[in-house]
């Protein structure tokens, strides 16, 4: 079959080695974005004009570009325009992190529009003061409702953080070509193999997340 | 900034929007294609079809793109299989837009009520008659919200083609970084033609997405 | 309500002589182990308008549902014309032989009020497309729609939309039509234009069998009236099964439609 070498030496080692970096950047970068993401979301309910025109124009950007293209941005762009020397893994985290707290910051906000003034006709009839309509009644629906696309963001941020290799991240794809390299001679099946591993590796961590966001959106809706 | 050196290279960007959007073109003729099938041999229940169209769908959506490619490229290959990079960048888009386009038309398909279909039934028509006139109009005004968010999304993630060393926008611009450093220009370049490409369909999905969200 | 011209004694003569148009025997269905329809027998005979009555979940709407084979059945036979229709020879061609018309909401959103009505016609019977219009055209006509013929349906209101359902079945020419609660989602100042249509289908003497929550509809319509509870028919009866009725199960059931302040 030729995959031999997937399982000789280090090989194994080094791949989870590689998926340790992709997990790190992706985890640091949601751990960030789920603050600054809530905060995004509620300052976007607020009346203010100005706040609303300022976040509308820093969540179209980013979310209209390709991440690529914001990894250049920041990898290369800091560097020349503003003398800023961030490693490709800081690159990497400040750009999942901003494009993480973007698309979050629009569930919140979509969620957060989704609860009908019915909702708070009702609490306020009750006599329940805003702090605590928000807290017990809106807060509680809108993270109902909040949980699966969020789930399925972070394996969206997982499987794009694939494109760090590319400004020069050595996590578990760019792993994957040093080991194809290194094996090209013995094993010339090697890259096969290799990307279907890396795609296996993948799958084995997004899909259980996919099934997460799945399940908890039919329960959501019941 | 250096706007002479922005108007030097302006030109090549615009060859390289030519290789974005041919790539992303066929991309995404290829996904709706696939994506539909996809969609209707799970909605009709097709025995084996069905599963493996399943399984498909979840092992494009839950990898990541810039790994389909390399596969493709370099994988392929060694059992004999071998693309153009043009060819691999179509069908790496395809694959992965099939899963998604699979599934913004299979929850369209599922919204349409059941009593659509029955209505359909008790009057008369064959099930291909009631998907043809009724079903599948309605799934489609459903969907179209979903479908122009992947059609964007199909052409940002187009930008990993720079991988497989394609000239699309992203390849030259790291070209330019790479042999020149006039990372500013490049990169200035960079953001312009992808929102010269992006905005006009975004701004399009905004449009579309508030045409079908009332109405009915 | 009143519909004064109905013969009363017509169908009665009817039922001795001739075939019933629709002819339900032992039908029987079961969800799961929850039994709906256990053995009902029933007949339509041409012209006759049965109306189904009986409490909720009672298996009205699944008896209509079996009848023009939406549902299969576990047991008995539907005969259309004195040849069974269901099982094995269940067929399009049956279906279109009877007309349906729902709840709500059934009506194609992808289509002007004009195309639901003469699709069937132009599709399942290859009908010409302009005669298939007119026709549409004068169905419109004869609900008071004729104005809204290239309207889309969700610029109706609920009680238009039932209106031009009842057309669309029409435009087919069935033999029976089969009503299933056509008001029950329709604000009550609506639920009257749609009966008003229902009514003088009857009095031109189309055959129809209607399950209806509507009482004094039911009354003014019925030439016979069957209550179901159970799965199985309860009581059998003419328009007096309102003030009349036979056993203490109907008795009850009428009963619910009636308020009493309590320590009156």
């Amino acid at each position: 079959m030729g995959a031999e070498f997937l399982f000789q030496g280090a090989t194994i080692q080094r791949l989870l080695a590689g998926l340790g970096v992709t997990l790190r950047i992706s985890l640091i970068s949601v751990a960030l974005s789920v603050p600054l993401g809530v905060v995004m979301g509620v300052l976007f309910t607020r009346k203010n004009r100005v706040l609303r025109a300022v976040l509308r124009v820093y969540l179209d950007f980013i979310r209209v570009m390709p991440q690529l293209v914001l990894l250049f941005l920041v990898f290369f762009g800091s560097a020349s325009s503003l003398g800023l020397n961030f490693s490709g893994e800081v690159a990497s985290i400040i750009v999942f992190t901003a494009w993480g707290a973007a698309e979050l910051g629009d569930l919140v906000r979509a969620a957060l529009e989704a609860i009908p003034q019915s909702q708070y006709d009702g609490a306020f009839a009750l006599g329940l003061t805003s702090k605590q309509t928000f807290a017990r009644v809106i807060l509680p629906q809108a993270l109902r409702s909040l949980l699966p696309p969020s789930v399925n963001l972070v394996t969206r941020i997982i499987k794009t953080t694939s494109l760090c290799m590319l400004i020069g991240v050595v996590e578990v794809v760019r792993v994957g070509q040093q080991i194809i390299d290194f094996n090209r001679f013995d094993y010339p099946m090697g890259a096969l193999w290799t990307y279907a591993t890396l795609a296996l590796l993948y799958f084995v961590i997004c899909w259980p997340l996919s099934l997460l966001s799945r399940w908890l959106e039919k329960r959501s809706s019941r | 900034m250096n706007w002479d050196l922005v108007a030097e290279y302006a030109p090549l960007f615009l060859a390289a929007t030519r290789v974005t959007l041919v790539v992303s073109a066929g991309g995404i003729v290829g996904a709706l294609v696939v994506g539909l099938l996809t969609a209707v041999v799970r909605l009709w229940h097709v025995p084996v079809l069905s599963q493996l169209a399943a399984a498909y769908v979840e092992v494009s959506r839950n990898t990541p793109s810039l790994v389909q490619l390399f596969f493709l490229y370099f994988g392929l290959p060694k059992v004999g299989i071998l693309l153009s990079q043009e060819a691999c960048a179509i069908v790496c888009l395809t694959f992965l837009g099939g899963g998604y386009m699979a599934e913004a038309f299979r929850s369209a398909l599922e919204s349409v009520p059941l009593i659509q279909h029955e209505s359909a039934q008790v009057l008369g028509l064959s099930r291909q008659q009631a998907f043809r006139v009724v079903v599948l109009p309605q799934a489609m005004a459903q969907a179209t919200p979903a479908l122009v968010a992947n059609v964007i999304f199909l052409v940002k993630e187009s930008s990993v083609v720079s991988g497989i060393a394609l000239a699309d926008l992203m390849y030259v611009a790291k070209d330019i970084i790479g042999q020149s450093y006039d990372t500013s220009e490049a990169l200035f370049l960079l953001v312009v033609f992808y929102a010269i490409i992006l905005i006009p369909i975004s701004v399009l999905g905004t449009y579309v997405e508030g045409r079908f969200s009332h109405g009915r | 309500m009143t519909r004064p011209t109905r013969p009363q004694s017509a169908p009665a003569e009817a039922a001795t002589s001739a075939t019933p148009v629709l002819e339900l025997r032992g039908i029987r269905k079961s969800f799961g182990s929850n039994v709906v329809l256990d053995g009902i027998d029933l007949a339509v005979q041409a012209g006759e308008v049965v109306v189904l009555v009986g409490p909720s979940g009672c298996g009205k709407s699944t008896l209509l549902r079996c009848a023009i084979g939406l549902e299969q059945i576990d047991g008995g036979e539907v005969l259309l014309d004195g040849s069974v229709v269901s099982g094995a020879q269940r067929d399009q061609q049956a279906r279109t032989r009877m007309g349906m018309v729902f709840q709500s909401y059934d009506l194609f959103p992808n289509m002007t009020v004009l195309d639901n009505v003469t699709l069937a016609p132009t599709l399942v019977r290859n009908a010409d497309k302009a005669q298939a219009e007119e026709r549409a055209r004068a169905l419109l006509a004869r609900v008071g729609l004729a104005e809204k013929a290239d309207a889309w349906p969700n610029t109706l209101s609920g009680g238009q939309q039932q209106r031009v359902a009842i057309c669309r079945a029409l435009a087919m020419d069935p033999e029976v039509l089969l009503l299933d609660e056509v008001t029950a989602a329709l604000d009550p100042e609506m639920v009257h234009e749609v009966l008003q249509v229902v009514l003088e289908l009857a009095d031109e003497g189309l055959t129809m069998l209607i399950v209806t929550h509507e009482m004094s509809f039911a009354r003014a319509i019925a030439d016979r009236v069957v209550m179901l509870d159970g799965g199985v028919v309860v009581e059998e009866g003419g328009p007096d099964f309102f003030e009349h009725p036979q056993t203490e199960r109907a008795r009850a059931f009428l009963r619910t439609f009636e308020f009493h302040r309590v320590g009156r």
